[in-house]
């Protein structure tokens, strides 16, 4: 393993690291601005120009807050909890390709922090990690509202990964692979999965709303009922850790949505009128950063207009609705498969 | 059954139908609405920059105003404090000495003159319940403080400057009733005294 490669890899994960900080950093932003919007009012319009720096200030106001620690709490475990859940958020843009690949000076640098060929499992592996985070500092704060939102975030969590998976199989059976690269390298042109999956694309996304406990899914931290959920007891830097954790997942499996159903870095048309590879690369990057970011706005505009669900009703839909879905959306390209190829 | 009024009705509890069930079309139909918000005009009105007209009719901070020469309308009857169903009010009275005519308009005045902001409802009974046209509500907005006892208001931000120029207009707050009224000479408060003009 030469130095070149070493850096290399330094570099772009360096910089997917980045990005997903600078998008999760913006999203809280955006999230404010579409809500304020949505709702006929402005938004932050503060902190400079249009409030832009309202993040930077936000990020103060949270460091700046007291250190809050409760006396009955599992000391070390409370530490622990939010320190899982930005860990596991951050570790799952290693394995989404966000772009082809640059060519400088004749090596081929493709723009994907790793390319295991496993990389699905990876990204389930890592989501599922997630859960710990929230349960454990759910668990730690040694309140009750802590602990039911924490309950209710892994059960919720824990049903509808099963949802998801199955979703997931349908794509993996008609791509052939659980590499994400191949995945997305397959959808050229047209040819994105949700025209042969739309099914799994609809189950696939109410499952990462409830994966990400976003609205309407939010029962772990519903305020209506638990205070804050699982991070009631927190404060400072570690709710915003939190709070963080949240929207960087939101950005992540926006960036899944996109590569796995959407064609990824894939465009359509663009490739007879630019031929340079690297140029086009990183068009490709940027117009995946721009269905990221659809999708971002997605979640917002959900948030915004769609009323929290009741508790029965979150697992009704996940059990008795999607999963037997997934299951016969498996059944269904299974016989596409047969009767198509 | 017999109602009260015609307005009652009777609710049913109905099971969803298929289409309801799917949640999907109500999901689409609940997005289309909030985006079309997402265009419409914004209410906000962006305070510092731009500032709303106030009401003809608001009651913000009090004045005691001062009459044509300068003189301290307020004889500290107490009426205010009386009247004001907050009791925010509280004052001192002292006697006029012989040379302060041109400071206090009657034989005896407010001492000292204090309003709680913190207690006082802006209700205006204090300026209805004057006898002198010494007290009135103002179009200014009461500025915020950190601290409870900076909301005590004293004579010396109520009574207004004694530069012609500097005092505080109540046009705004007067109805036609009462400028007709301060109009009539025989009413006696309104009535110019002789020797009370500024030295
Ligand atoms: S406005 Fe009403 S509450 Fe305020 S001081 Fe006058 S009478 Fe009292
Ligand atoms: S403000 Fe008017 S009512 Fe109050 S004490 Fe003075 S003269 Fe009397």
């Amino acid at each position: 393993m030469e130095m070149s490669f070493i850096i290399y890899k330094l570099i772009l994960a360096t910089c997917v690291f980045g990005a997903s900080l600078f998008v999760a950093m913006y999203s809280t932003y955006a999230e404010r601005k579409v809500a304020a919007f949505l709702q006929d009012r402005i938004g932050p319009n503060r902190a400079g120009p249009f409030g832009i720096l309202q993040p930077l200030a936000d990020g103060v106001k949270m460091f700046m807050k007291e250190e809050i620690i409760p006396n009955v709490s599992n000391k070390f475990l409370f530490l622990l909890g939010p320190s899982i859940a930005m860990l596991t958020a951050l570790m799952t843009g290693a394995v989404i390709p966000w772009g082809t690949s640059l060519t400088i000076n004749g090596t081929d640098y493709p723009l994907q922090v790793t390319d295991i060929n496993i990389g699905i499992l990876y990204l389930f592996g890592v989501v599922s990690i997630g859960v710990y985070g929230i349960m454990i500092g759910g668990w730690a704060s040694n309140n009750k509202y802590s602990l039911l939102g924490a309950l209710r975030a892994s059960s919720q969590m824990i049903s509808y990964e099963l949802a998801m998976g199955l979703s997931i199989i349908a794509l993996v059976m008609m791509t052939g692979t659980l590499s994400v690269r191949e995945i997305a390298a397959q959808q050229t042109g047209w040819h994105w999965n949700v025209i042969y999956q739309p099914l799994g694309f609809l189950i696939f996304l109410i499952c990462a709303f409830a994966e990400t406990n976003r609205a309407p899914f939010d029962l772990a931290e519903c305020e209506s009922e638990l205070v804050g959920g699982y991070h009631t007891e927190y404060s400072s830097m570690k709710l915003g850790f939190y709070l963080f954790a949240e929207y960087i997942n939101m950005f992540i499996s926006s960036a899944i949505i996109a590569t796995f159903y959407f064609g990824g870095y894939n465009m359509p048309l663009i490739g007879r009128f630019v031929t340079n590879p690297n140029t086009l690369a990183m068009l490709g990057t940027m117009f995946l950063f721009l269905k990221i970011f659809f999708f971002i706005f997605f979640y917002m505009w959900i948030r915004w207009t769609i009323p929290r669900f009741r508790y029965d009703q979150l697992m009704h839909l996940g059990w008795k609705i999607l999963i037997p879905l997934a299951i016969a959306n498996i059944i269904f390209t299974g016989f596409g498969m047969y009767f198509f190829n | 059954m017999l109602t009260l009024t015609n307005r009652s009705k009777v609710v049913v509890k109905k099971q969803m139908t298929f289409w309801e069930k799917l949640y999907i079309p109500a999901i689409l139909g609940g997005l289309r609405i909030t985006f079309s918000h997402f265009f419409k005009k914004k209410a906000t009105i962006s305070y510092p920059e731009v500032q709303r007209e106030f009401a003809p009719v608001y009651r913000g901070q009090h004045v005691l105003k001062r009459d044509e020469n300068g003189a301290e309308r307020c004889t500290s009857c107490g009426l205010c404090a009386v009247a004001c169903p907050a009791e925010a009010i509280t004052m001192t009275s002292a006697e006029r000495k012989p040379g302060e005519e041109n400071l206090y308009r009657e034989e005896k005045y407010a001492a000292t003159y204090e309003i709680n902001m913190l207690r006082c409802i802006f209700c205006g009974l204090c300026e209805e319940a004057c006898p002198k046209e010494a007290i009135f509500l103002t179009d200014r907005i009461v500025p915020s403080a950190d601290l409870r006892k900076n909301f005590v208001y004293g004579k010396n931000k109520l009574v207004e400057p004694i530069e012609k120029e500097k005092r505080i207009s109540v046009a705004r707050r007067q109805t036609e009733d009462v400028s007709e009224f301060k109009k009539q000479p025989n009413v006696a408060h309104n009535k110019l005294f002789e020797g009370k003009k500024l030295k």
